[in-house]
C-alpha cells in the first residue's frame, strides 16, 4: 500500500493536483458554510455554469482562461446578488435562466469557432490531473488570499449570514461584505471548475456544510468541521480514483455524498 | 429636543402606500409602543426606522447622539432560523461588531455584562435551537443591548410565548427603560389594552389613528 502511495506521488501531475485540490477544498467548504446557511446554494450552481460559458469563450477567442473567467463570474455574482435583493423578481428562476443561457452560449461558441479544439468534457466534468504549474500558482495565491480575507472578516461574515437586518441596523456595511463574499465565491468556483467541472463544483461547496451542521453546535465548529470533512473527502476521492481508475471529480463528489449520508445516520441515532 | 422625529412620513411597499403623512416625535427615555392591526404598516415603519427602506416622501431625523450604528434591533425570536448552527454566545457577540473588525477585551466585557444582566449565563454555550422561546428572546435582547446604550427597537412577537415568560420579558423591558435610561420603540402585536407598556403610543389603525401619551390613549378607548 505504502509503496503504491509513494509511486502515486512520484508523478508531478498528481502532486500538483493534490496541492491544488486541498487548497480549493478548504476554501470551498468555508465559503459554502455561508452560502448554505443563507439558503443561497443555487447561486453557486448558477455561477459554475457562467464560469463554464466564460471559459469556453476565452479559449475560443484565445484569452487566458482563468484571467478572463474570474472577472466575468465576479460580475455575474453581483448581478445575481442584485436580482436576489429585488422584490417582484423570481430570484431562483432568474438564476436558472442565467445558468442555462451561459451554458448554451459556451456550447454555441465552441461549435462556431473552427480550428480550435476544446475538450468540453474536461470543463463539464473536471480535469484536475491536467492542471498546469501556472494554474497551480494562481490557485495557491488565490486560495491563500481567500482564506486570509475569510479569517479577517470572519465575525462580519457570520453576522450577515445569521441576520442581515440586525447587522445593517448596527452599522455593519452589509453591502460591502455581501460583495466580498460573492467575489470570493466566484473565484473559488472558477478555480474549482478545473477540478470537479462545471456540473459538479457546487457539490464541493454545499456538501461539507450540510454534513457538518448535523455534527456540531456552534458556527465556528461548523466551519472547522466542514473544512476537515472536505479535506478527508478530497483525499479519499483522489486515492480511490487513482487506485480504482475512476474519474477524479466524480469520485470526490461521491465521497462527499457518503460522508453526508453517514452524518444523517449519526444525527438520527444520537 | 427629540431623539427621533418623523415628519410627513410616507412609506411604500412596492407600489402600495402603507403609511401616509405620519408625524411623531420620541424623546430620550421614552418607551413608545407601535400598535395596529395586521397590514397597518407596523413592520414597514420599523424597517424605515432601521434604514432598510427609504421614505417616498417626508423624513425621519435622528438626534446627533444616535448614529445609525448605535441602534439595538431586536427581531421576533422566530426571525432567526431554528436550525442555524450557532451558540447563544456567538449570536450575542455579533452585537459588538459596530465597534470594529475584531472583538476587543472591552467589547468582551460588554458581552459578559449583558449576559449577566439578563441572567442567561447558564445557556450561553448552548445551541440556539435548544432554547425555549423565552430564552431565545433574551439572547436576542442581549445581542441588541451589546450594540446600544441609547435606543432599542424591537419587534415583539408575544404570540409564541406563554403568559409568564411574556410578563417577565415586559418587566425586564420596563426595568431597562427606567434604570438604564434606554429609549425603547416596540412594535407590539399584543392587542390586549390592559397590558399596554410604555409612556407613549403610536396607533397605525386607520380607523383609530393616535399618537400621544398612553394614559390618553387608554382614556380614549374607554370613552368609545
Amino acid at each position: 500500500m505504502l509503496t503504491n502511495i509513494i509511486e502515486m506521488f512520484s508523478y508531478a501531475f498528481i502532486v500538483r493536483a493534490f496541492i491544488a485540490g486541498l487548497a480549493i477544498s478548504i476554501c470551498a467548504a468555508l465559503l459554502g458554510t455561508n452560502l448554505v446557511l443563507r439558503k443561497q446554494s443555487m447561486i453557486s450552481d448558477g455561477l459554475s455554469h457562467v464560469a463554464f460559458g466564460a471559459t469556453i469563450v476565452a479559449l475560443a477567442l484565445g484569452f487566458a482562461p482563468l484571467e478572463f473567467t474570474i472577472p466575468v463570474v465576479i460580475i455575474a455574482s453581483y448581478l445575481i446578488l442584485q436580482i436576489n435583493n429585488r422584490r417582484n423578481i423570481n430570484a431562483d428562476a432568474a438564476i436558472a435562466i442565467l445558468s442555462a443561457s451561459a451554458l448554451a452560449t459556451g456550447i454555441i461558441v465552441n461549435s462556431l469557432i473552427k480550428g480550435v479544439n476544446i475538450d468540453i468534457n474536461s470543463y463539464l466534468f473536471g480535469s484536475i490531473l491536467a492542471i498546469s504549474t501556472h494554474d497551480l500558482v494562481i490557485t495557491l495565491v488565490a486560495t491563500v488570499i481567500i482564506f486570509a480575507l475569510y479569517i479577517i472578516f470572519y465575525r462580519q461574515i457570520f453576522a450577515i449570514t445569521l441576520d442581515e437586518t440586525f447587522a445593517k441596523a448596527i452599522g455593519i456595511k452589509t453591502k460591502l461584505y455581501n460583495a466580498i463574499l460573492a467575489a470570493l465565491c466566484s473565484v473559488i468556483i472558477v478555480l474549482g471548475m478545473r477540478m470537479l467541472g462545471a456540473l459538479l463544483i457546487s457539490s464541493l461547496i454545499i456538501f461539507p456544510c450540510l454534513s457538518a451542521i448535523r455534527l456540531t453546535h456552534s458556527f465556528k465548529t461548523t466551519a472547522v468541521v466542514s473544512v476537515i470533512l472536505s479535506i478527508v473527502c478530497f483525499i479519499f476521492g483522489i486515492f480511490a480514483s487513482y487506485f480504482y481508475n475512476l474519474p477524479t471529480g466524480a469520485t470526490i463528489v461521491i465521497a462527499n455524498l457518503i460522508c453526508f449520508l453517514l452524518s444523517v445516520i449519526y444525527n438520527k441515532f444520537r | 429636543m427629540s431623539l427621533i422625529k418623523a415628519e410627513k412620513l410616507s412609506l411604500y411597499y412596492g407600489n402600495h402606500r402603507i403609511i401616509d403623512s405620519l408625524n411623531f416625535a420620541i424623546n430620550a427615555g421614552d418607551f413608545l409602543c407601535i400598535v395596529g392591526p395586521n397590514g397597518s404598516g407596523k413592520t414597514t415603519l420599523l424597517k424605515a426606522l432601521l434604514g432598510e427602506i427609504k421614505p417616498k416622501s417626508g423624513k425621519i431625523s435622528f438626534d446627533k447622539s444616535i448614529q445609525p450604528n448605535f441602534i439595538g434591533y431586536m427581531p421576533q425570536e422566530n426571525h432567526i432560523d431554528r436550525n442555524f448552527p450557532a451558540t447563544a454566545y456567538e449570536i450575542i457577540s455579533t452585537g459588538v461588531l459596530n465597534r470594529g473588525l475584531f472583538i476587543s477585551s472591552d467589547s468582551k466585557k460588554t458581552i459578559e455584562s449583558n449576559i449577566k444582566l439578563l441572567n442567561i449565563e447558564n445557556i450561553a454555550k448552548k445551541n440556539f435551537s435548544e432554547l425555549s422561546g423565552g430564552q431565545r428572546q433574551k439572547v436576542l435582547l442581549a445581542r441588541a443591548l451589546c450594540a446600544t446604550q441609547k435606543l432599542l427597537i424591537l419587534d415583539e412577537a408575544s404570540n409564541n410565548l406563554d403568559y409568564s415568560s411574556k410578563q417577565s420579558f415586559y418587566k425586564l423591558l420596563k426595568k431597562l427603560n427606567a434604570e438604564h435610561e434606554l429609549t425603547i420603540i416596540m412594535v407590539t402585536h399584543d392587542l390586549d389594552h390592559k397590558n399596554l407598556l410604555g409612556n407613549k403610543i403610536l396607533s397605525l389603525d386607520h380607523d383609530n389613528p393616535f399618537f400621544g401619551l398612553t394614559a390618553d390613549y387608554v382614556r380614549r378607548i374607554h370613552a368609545h
